[in-house]
């Protein structure tokens, strides 16, 4: 394989993986409040279809990211509604909320299906930076949103791990009573964490259809949300880490369709199983020798939270 | 109740959940759904009215309906009872659907390769080749599970991608039928690879095997001694290895059997309904079987007329694209639907009561400390 | 003087249950004042009225003579009362300081070296001797504690309530947390010491009230009253003080343990080295800190938690690497520290648990025989006077002394040969407790060898024969009963050595 190919994996790669990075992100918020979000694949769809409509009207494209980030919000705001007020199954609420928006997805796109976007997020190479050997094309030579992503995972690992605000969030998702002793409160911080984890999913959904693969497909999320919340656990909850992981998965993506470019005699059918199968494989390993991971995952996650309870 | 000023409300757990008010939260459920999906439907520019009629008469209002909503159901019975069986083990099989797809694949293996033996031999292998195949796909996310300690969620739900991948694959590919001109379908099953109909209905005999499984899976989980392991297993699963079962072990198992399930339901669908193997086989089968299992508070039984009920939804999709309307209208309500009841669960676990600031004027008299001051007068 | 704190007739109801029947309750300042009853009388739910955590169905809080509404602990913190649970509300991945810090005004940004400097020197008045930026999870339950108590100094409290605070502490432990108890009243802070144990009421409170089945029984000066007065008004009649156990002739050896190590749940090494031997006829008392591998000890006894290294013999048969299953078939019991969380299934009725470790002996061919164990489970319920609604509710629905009953009934009736009973008393009342000491007797008067693991030294001091203290994993010394010395058992228990002179109160 020459050094060129494996350039453009990667380019490919960081732009496959920024998907992954948005969602596992905010999916990171949400855990460490202590909600277990599964419904991120439906929140992403939610972004994408809004997004793409919203662009198609008013040809701004970030103006359709931007209502991408509202739908995924909205999204979330029905599951912190359902999880945190009326302290339904997480389980079950996600997986309704991923059929739900599966289908509704699919009746507000259905007029277009396939149609091109007036306007996308197009390459741009920074000045200075898009120069360095090797690194610069990989990682500078590509679209606004993925530098947008540069920012905000270094910041929101900041937040979360060196503000009052993070300290806050992430002691509700270790032990909601000592934080409603401290007089935080539980409901509200989970309804925020949850609210800004579907926004990132619906950026996530947004980057899908107006720079990733600029067009509106029923589904087109294809199961990416459900790799996000695997990365998570990959990423024992950093989102540093999870940025390193997304570009990894998202390398192994784009690794399936050079392959073919080259001339490798496979299957379409079993290249775009790679992901999957990929993901299940490091879920596997990373379930071995899991004492580190087991003592990062907050420790409330997935419980709800009623101060009576007795 | 009047809520005056300075009441607010709190919520009081009940220790034992009503029937009664479990079953009124599941019919204001549904009727909420329909209610906030026809908004939706209104707000959008399509007439809930209109929407609602057509899916009635592609449902339950017209005998053909009726028919295609059994058809429907039976499906769902073996996907919902898959996800009810892991569920005892408190597992979230949410890879039915991928199960159903690797049934019928199996059984169309055994279509293919033996389309001449008699017609009761072949399709007994066809279900065992949709049970080995169900099973096999329910068995990788079960040994994970119970061997690494991978949790069962992602993987039985990725797998269903793989599983639909591996159809698509089959379909465009060694099984693909030169008739068709590259569309994605199979060549058609020999006449002996058919399950025949019930009398003269448009039913097909599937049917008795769904409501068989739903009844020996429901013996199976409440008068046997496995089933009864399975349940501790799943109710404290502490108690369970204190006890000395294998938690490990009853975990293949549960899931080899969830897996099974689906693979029947694969079988059933590719031969007595499609009649060969295609592309888009199942219309979500597997996650609507999620919401039927859900419903049903995962009882094999209670869960039959529940599919009964969605699968009257997932047809009356059918004859809403027939109108030129989108069939996702009906996956979107299902979801609803399952909100709603969700959220009623609340009103079925606890009691909500309102109460002043610090003091109130509770006109009940305080219960006896009754369990208590059992102990207290034993003693003395 | 105004009281710091008044209570007027505050009810509290849970379902099936009134916790809080009309009681009264004022507090001075400067005072300690106990808060006694056994379990169940109320003592926790109506000091979490007090912290804001419970709502009262009924009756009024004043502080300093004016009345105020505590709606959440936020409420109470503000009013300057702050609660340290008996579960500590600590988060345990977080620093010291953080934790101290945690809902606290201070600025956003947060930078470690500063925290730490901000809580350094009340940390000292608290008495924590770790540092602020060590992580909770690395601390001593005793440290942990100390960390509670400085939040409560951090957020300028003037009334501090502490739950069952010595029930994790060694008697040294506890000795010093009195000191810093009296301390803190002496600047004319309120402190109330919830327990249910006489002697240490008795030496730390200024005035001590009595709560009985949820219901306010008298308010007494410590000065004027004395330890069988106040066991009377607790318990509503007297109770014996003294041993109740039967010389008795210990026969051989049925149970030996031999250099056993197992790891924790996180996969730490938790039982390092254990070895002790139980005969027939006897009850070797286990007593310990929580949190020194006494839960996993018994685990790898019973089979639920593999041992790395060592061995364990029953009746001379090596059983190390046996099944659980295995080890109940050879005549071992166990009573786990966590009734509905491993002894029982809260979600299935009494029948459902009594087949749980008989599962052979209730079935036909693959069916369960229903009707034979419900047979045996109303023989049981008779025979051990088990009180519960009906057959068929969930268990989970009994009371604490009920299913501790119910469960020793399903181990003892299947005739073992060793017991492993794990806090079997812990939060039962004085009735059910008593009922469960002449069971564990009546069982060693059978020439059953019972291994007593207990936090509650005058609980084995009862009923042991020889006591062995278990610390850090390792057993780290073992007296006999009958020459048993508190502070020598307290010295063990903080990890003193065996055969060191009993020190001069210091450091403890």
């Amino acid at each position: 394989m020459s050094s060129e190919l494996i350039i453009t994996i990667f380019v490919a790669g960081i732009a496959a993986g920024t998907t992954l990075v948005f969602a596992a992100v905010g999916e990171i918020i949400a855990e460490r409040s202590g909600v277990l979000n599964l419904g991120v694949e439906g929140m992403m769809l939610a972004g994408a279809v809004t997004g793409f409509l919203v662009n198609r009207q008013v040809r701004a494209p970030w103006l359709g990211v931007a209502a991408g980030i509202s739908a995924g919000a909205t999204l979330a705001l029905l599951l912190a509604v359902l999880v945190v007020s009326f302290k339904a199954n997480q389980v079950v609420t996600g997986l309704a909320l991923v059929i739900f928006a599966i289908g509704m997805t699919g009746y507000l796109g259905e007029s277009v299906v396939g149609v091109p976007p007036p306007v996308t997020f197009n390459r741009i190479a920074l000045p200075g930076l898009s120069d360095i050997p090797v690194l610069g094309r990989i990682f500078f030579v590509q679209d606004a949103l993925v530098y947008l992503s540069y920012v905000l995972v270094p910041a929101t690992w900041w937040i979360l791990f060196r503000t009052r605000t993070g300290l806050n969030l992430r002691s509700v998702g270790e032990s909601p009573e000592t934080a409603d002793a401290a007089g935080l409160s539980v409901t509200g911080t989970r309804y925020a964490a949850v609210v800004i984890g579907g926004a990132f999913a619906g950026l996530a959904g947004a980057y899908l259809s107006l720079a990733r693969a600029p067009s509106w497909v029923p589904n087109m999320t294809a199961g990416r949300g459900w790799i996000a919340i695997a990365l998570v656990i990959f990423a024992t909850w950093s989102p540093l880490r999870a940025a390193l992981g997304g570009y990894l998965f998202g390398s192994v993506e784009a690794l399936g369709f050079r392959l073919q470019t080259v001339g490798f005699e496979v299957s379409t059918f079993f290249i775009a199983m790679m992901p999957y199968l990929f993901t299940i494989v490091v879920l596997v390993l990373i379930s071995r020798g899991s004492v580190q991971r087991r003592l990062a995952a907050p420790s409330a996650l997935g419980n709800a939270y009623l101060r009576e309870e007795r | 109740m009047k809520p005056a000023g300075g009441l607010r409300p709190r919520l009081v757990k009940r220790l034992l959940p009503s029937r009664r008010i479990r079953v009124a939260v599941r019919l204001i459920a549904l009727l909420g759904a329909f209610a906030v999906a026809g908004i939706f439907l209104q707000a959008t520019g399509r007439g809930a009215g209109a929407v609602y009629r057509a899916m009635w008469t592609g449902s339950f209002g017209s005998p053909y309906g009726q028919a295609q909503t059994i058809l429907a159901a039976i499906p769902l019975i073996f996907t919902a009872l898959a996800v009810a069986v892991a569920f005892r083990m408190l597992l979230w099989n949410i890879g039915a659907e991928g199960q159903f797809y690797i049934g019928a694949f199996g059984a169309t293996a055994v279509a293919y390769s033996a389309p001449d033996w008699p017609r009761w031999l072949l399709l007994a292998a066809m279900v065992v080749g949709g049970l080995v195949g169900g099973a096999l796909w329910g068995l990788i996310p079960g040994a994970l599970r119970a061997f690494f300690g991978t949790n069962e969620i992602v993987p039985t739900l990725l797998l269903n991608y793989v599983a639909i991948l591996l159809v698509d694959y089959m379909v465009n590919g060694p099984w693909t039928d030169p008739a068709t001109l590259g569309f994605p379908l199979g060549k058609p099953f020999s006449e002996s690879a058919i399950l025949p109909l019930v009398g003269n209905t448009a039913i097909h005999s599937g049917i008795y095997l769904a409501l068989a499984a739903a009844l020996s899976v429901s013996m199976v989980l409440s008068r046997t001694a496995w089933g009864y392991k399975i349940k501790v297993i799943g109710s404290n699963a502490r108690a369970a290895s204190y006890a000395g079962f294998s938690i490990p072990r009853n975990m293949v198992a549960v899931m080899l059997l969830s897996g099974a399930l689906a693979g029947l339901g694969g079988m059933v669908e590719v031969s007595g309904v499609v009649h060969k193997i295609q592309a888009n086989i199942s219309p979500g089968f597997g996650y609507t079987g999620i919401i039927v299992a859900t419903l049903a508070r995962f009882s094999p039984i209670y869960l039959v007329p529940m599919a009964v009920l969605f699968g009257a939804l997932v047809v009356s999709g059918t004859e809403l694209q027939t109108l030129g309307l989108p069939s996702d209208i009906v996956l979107m309500l299902q979801g609803v639907i399952l909100f709603f009841a969700l959220a009623g669960e609340l009103f079925v676990n606890y009691r909500l009561v309102w109460r002043a600031g610090t003091v109130s004027d509770h006109p009940s008299t305080p219960a006896p400390v009754s369990n208590r001051a059992a102990d207290l007068e034993q003693a003395g | 003087m105004t009281s710091a704190i008044e209570l007027r007739g505050i009810v509290k109801r849970f379902p099936g249950v009134v916790a809080n029947s009309n009681i009264d309750l004022e507090l001075r300042h400067g005072e300690v004042h106990a808060l006694l009853g056994e379990n169940g009388a109320g003592k926790s739910t109506l000091m979490s009225v007090l912290a804001g955590i419970y709502q009262p169905d009924a009756g009024s809080i004043l502080i300093d003579g004016e009345p105020v509404a505590l709606r959440s602990p936020r409420d109470a913190i503000q009013a300057g009362i702050a609660m340290v649970h008996q579960h500590f509300r600590l988060v345990k991945p977080f620093t010291v300081a953080e934790n101290v810090l945690l809902g606290a005004r201070t600025s956003w940004l947060l930078s470690p070296g500063r925290l730490e400097a901000e809580v350094a020197d009340l940390a000292q008045q608290a008495g924590l001797k770790a540092s602020p930026s060590a992580r909770i999870w690395q601390l001593s339950v005793g440290e942990q504690q100390r960390v509670e108590i400085l939040k409560a100094l951090y957020r300028k409290a003037r009334v501090l309530i502490l739950d069952e605070p010595t029930a994790v502490l060694t008697p040294q432990e506890a000795e010093a947390l009195f000191v810093t108890l009296r301390s803190m009243a002496a600047d004319g802070r309120t402190v109330v010491f919830v327990s249910h144990k006489l002697s240490e009421v008795m030496s730390v409170a200024d005035r001590i009230t009595v709560l009985r089945g949820g219901k306010h029984v008298g308010t007494l000066e410590t000065a004027s009253t004395d330890e069988h007065r106040l066991a009377h008004l607790m318990v509503g009649r007297d109770i014996a003080f003294e041993s109740a156990r039967a010389p008795g002739e210990a026969g051989e050896i049925v149970l030996r343990v031999d250099d056993l190590h197992a790891l924790s749940d996180l996969g730490l090494p938790a039982v390092r080295g254990a070895s002790l031997s139980v005969r027939a006829g006897e009850i070797l008392g286990l007593a310990g800190v929580a949190g020194n591998g006494q839960r996993e000890l018994a685990e790898a006894l019973a089979g639920t938690r593999p041992p790395t290294r060592g061995r364990i013999e029953l009746y001379g048969a090596d059983l190390t690497r046996a099944s659980a299953r295995r080890r109940i078939e050879a005549g071992l019991a166990y009573v786990p520290e966590d009734r509905l969380g491993t002894g029982l299934v809260g979600a299935m009725d009494a029948t459902a648990n009594v087949m749980l470790k008989s599962l052979s002996k209730h079935r036909r061919g693959p069916l369960l025989d229903y009707r034979s164990a419900a047979r045996r489970t109303k023989d049981l319920v008779e025979q051990f006077g088990i009180k519960m609604s009906s057959l068929d509710a969930p268990v989970r629905l009994m009371s604490g002394g009920n299913l501790q009953k119910l469960l020793l009934a399903r181990e003892l009736s299947s005739s073992p040969r060793v017991v492993i009973a794990a806090h079997p008393t812990a939060g039962l009342d004085v009735g059910a407790t008593e009922a469960v000491h002449e069971l564990l007797l009546e069982q060693r008067a059978s020439g059953v060898g019972i291994l007593l693991i207990s936090e509650d030294l005058d609980e084995l001091l009862m009923l042991s024969d020889r006591i062995a203290v278990m610390y850090e994993g390792e057993i780290a010394g073992e007296v006999s009963a009958d020459d048993a010395d508190l502070e020598r058992i307290g010295l063990m228990m903080g990890g003193t050595g065996a055969d060191a002179p009993p020190m001069a109160a210091g450091g403890g």
